[in-house]
């Protein structure tokens, strides 16, 4: 036997592929439905909807059997960790990706968009999305990273005749390929200070050094820098008001959800396993980028005109919000921040939902000014979009409320008073936004030129919408229904 | 263990001297006659040709040049698995197999969907629009307002 083989011979080192089911079957379904699209062009998009619905059910099937998977944590040479902190992350993915589905199925109808490639790339981009939040190597977090990546940029600039989506698949992929540069580059610092890109090696490797050394430290500023790229944190955040207006706004709402929950998967990984030794370094950073976030978010916010735009800065500041979370470095610092993602991942769609079926047909009707009267017109449509918006303020009863409050008492804890003051406060002014979109659906009435608008939807457009709505309810008031999951979810162990 | 990298920091400051000095050296000696031939555009041989403006053409090449790369990793993940087929068994070819089908899959989509046609009718992704739509809420100027670069 040669070493090549030596090395990779079933013989030496058993393959689990288990661990990786839910990625095989999204990425099966997606070649299905590339070769039917291909080779049975049609029209019609519902067989690409149920398929691709099925596939998203049966990972997510995959995934949940992984729940009580007794196998070994790592599998595949280290690259895959099979613990639960993967599992909950995946299962907010794929509900994210089927809510995507559906929404994308009603809004390529009406915008005439219907083509067979968006379904695959969806698919694509949710697997890359499962695969970076169980990734425990930094090569294959990389490689997860321009899969997802890669099928979003692609998404991005979908509606390519409309020039704001082709600008916006422009914009977010010249930044994306930037960011991913940097965050390559940490890979290689971290290789070169530890001698392994294996998550637990790095952290086996860190914990022994007395002194944190400037290489170490200089990984550690340029993958937080990269995974700040794909959060969309301040100061690493222009792209984002521009991708998210430019998008067709079901991919903007799938991939402000689905990303954002990824990536921080990854972040959280990356940074409460590997680089947990060097806490003390990194979290003065982590929470310095959280205030700007929340603060330039929630301030740039107040000026916009654009609903898109508007919840495009909401999410920036969101993600500050997170990142309290993560500053604080503590087990309940990542709890706070996975409920804070699940949260986040169902309002930002939800609200998204409501935008898509709102401009009645693709990106018409996105001004602030034609969501005057909203609520007269359409009182569920209104209602559901209030619950969001009230969340993403993080009034109670609704879930955003609960999440703030998490974050806030596991930053508190961690000694970092300064930085949950600064928090609270700008919340305080970024509910004024949130309200008066809520004002403008409630108490005004509704603009001449849009007052005979017909406003319609069809079933997979209301679950887009309810369904979130729904569980921002339930989670506000049943805040330990997920809690409950999270208290194994979030030992984090590769 | 900073030492290790003590030779890369040098090839660094050679390679940037040596940038520099070829530069200057050439910018010193070199008579400068300024005749029409230098001063156009060095464009491997071919003439210069001003682009017509304000008119799109089709850019080809591009979408063979990705296929090319495509089918190009996949005859270099070939050879080392040729090389070592016999230790590897089964294994390795049940791999292959797997790696050969997702490319083929791959080739198959392209070909249905008139990617390796050179002339043929427009392809779904690759042609330029024919108009471009804008919409309210799009915030860029008009095409013809950004000059004729």
């Amino acid at each position: 036997m040669g070493p090549l083989a030596q090395a990779v011979a079933p013989s030496h080192m058993p393959i689990v592929l288990r661990p990786l089911l839910p990625e095989l079957i999204l990425v099966g379904t997606a070649l299905a439905l590339m070769l039917l699209d291909a080779l049975r062009p049609t029209p019609d998009q519902r067989p690409f909807v149920l398929l691709s619905l099925a596939g998203v059910a049966g990972a997510a099937a995959a995934t949940l059997s992984l729940w009580t998977w007794k196998g070994p944590g790592s599998v595949l040479g280290g690259m895959i960790a099979a613990d639960r902190f993967a599992v909950y992350f995946r299962l907010v993915i794929l509900a994210a990706a089927a809510l995507g589905i559906l929404l994308s199925s009603y809004y390529l109808d009406r915008a005439g968009e219907a083509r067979g490639e968006y379904y695959p790339l969806l698919l694509f981009a949710t697997a890359g999305m499962t695969l970076i939040t169980a990734a425990s190597d930094l090569i294959l977090i990389f490689l997860a990273l321009e899969i997802l990546s890669l099928s979003l940029y692609l998404l991005t600039g979908f509606s390519f005749r409309r020039l704001a989506s082709a600008e916006a698949s422009m914009k977010y992929f010249l930044l994306g390929a930037f960011s991913s540069a940097f965050f390559l580059y940490g890979i290689a610092f971290a290789y070169g200070a530890t001698g392994t890109t294996n998550l637990a090696g790095i952290a086996t490797a860190l914990a022994s050094r007395v002194n944190g050394d400037a290489l170490a430290l200089i990984a550690v500023g340029l993958l937080a820098v990269g995974f700040s790229f794909k959060i969309a944190a301040v100061p690493f955040h222009m792209w984002t008001p521009d991708a998210y207006q430019g998008a067709p706004t079901c991919v903007t709402a799938f991939m402000s959800a689905g990303t954002k929950v990824a990536a921080f998967g990854a972040f959280l990984r990356v940074f409460g396993v590997a680089f947990l030794p060097l806490a003390h370094d990194w979290r003065a950073f982590m929470g310095v980028l959280a205030a700007i976030s929340i603060i330039v978010g929630s301030v740039l916010a107040i000026a916009q005109t654009d609903i898109k735009r508007l919840l495009a800065y909401s999410s920036i500041a969101q993600a500050g919000f997170i990142l309290v979370g993560l500053s604080a470095g503590t087990q309940a610092g990542i709890q706070s921040a996975m409920f804070y993602l699940a949260v986040y991942a169902g309002t930002v769609l939800g609200a998204f939902a409501v935008v898509a079926i709102a401009s009645v047909r693709g990106e018409e009707h996105t001004a602030l000014s034609s969501y005057a009267g909203l609520a007269r017109r359409r009182p569920l449509l209104g209602l559901a979009l209030t619950a969001f918006l009230l969340s993403l303020a993080g009034i109670p009863p609704m879930a955003g409320f609960i999440a703030k409050v998490s974050v806030f008492s596991a930053a508190v804890q961690a000694g970092s008073w300064p930085l949950v003051l600064i928090a609270v406060l700008a919340s305080v002014a970024a509910a004024f936004f949130y309200i008066r979109v809520i004002v403008l659906m409630y108490m005004q009435d509704p603009a001449p030129e849009i007052e005979g608008v017909r406003i319609e939807s069809d079933p997979a457009g209301w679950a887009a919408v309810l369904a979130p709505a729904f569980l921002t309810v339930v989670f506000g008031i049943l805040p330990g229904l997920l809690f409950g999951l999270l208290r194994t979810a979030s030992v984090v162990r590769f | 263990m900073q030492t290790g990298f003590v030779p890369i920091v040098i090839l660094l400051v050679l390679a940037g001297a040596f940038g520099v000095l070829s530069l200057v050296v050439s910018w010193l000696l070199t008579p400068k006659r300024k005749v029409k031939a230098k001063l156009d555009p060095y464009e491997c041989g071919i003439e210069p040709v001003r682009l017509p403006a304000k008119e799109q053409f089709p850019v080809k090449f591009y979408v063979v040049a990705m296929l090319f790369i495509i089918f190009d990793i996949e005859t270099i993940f070939m050879y080392p698995w040729a090389v070592a087929y016999r230790s590897l068994g089964l294994f390795g070819l049940v791999e292959m197999i797997v790696f050969i089908g997702l490319v083929f899959v791959a080739y198959l989509f392209v070909w249905q969907k008139g990617g390796l046609e050179w002339e043929g009718p427009a392809r779904p992704m690759g042609t330029l629009p024919a108009s471009v739509e804008h919409t309210p809420g799009d915030r860029r100027r008009e095409p013809a307002a950004t000059g004729g670069a």
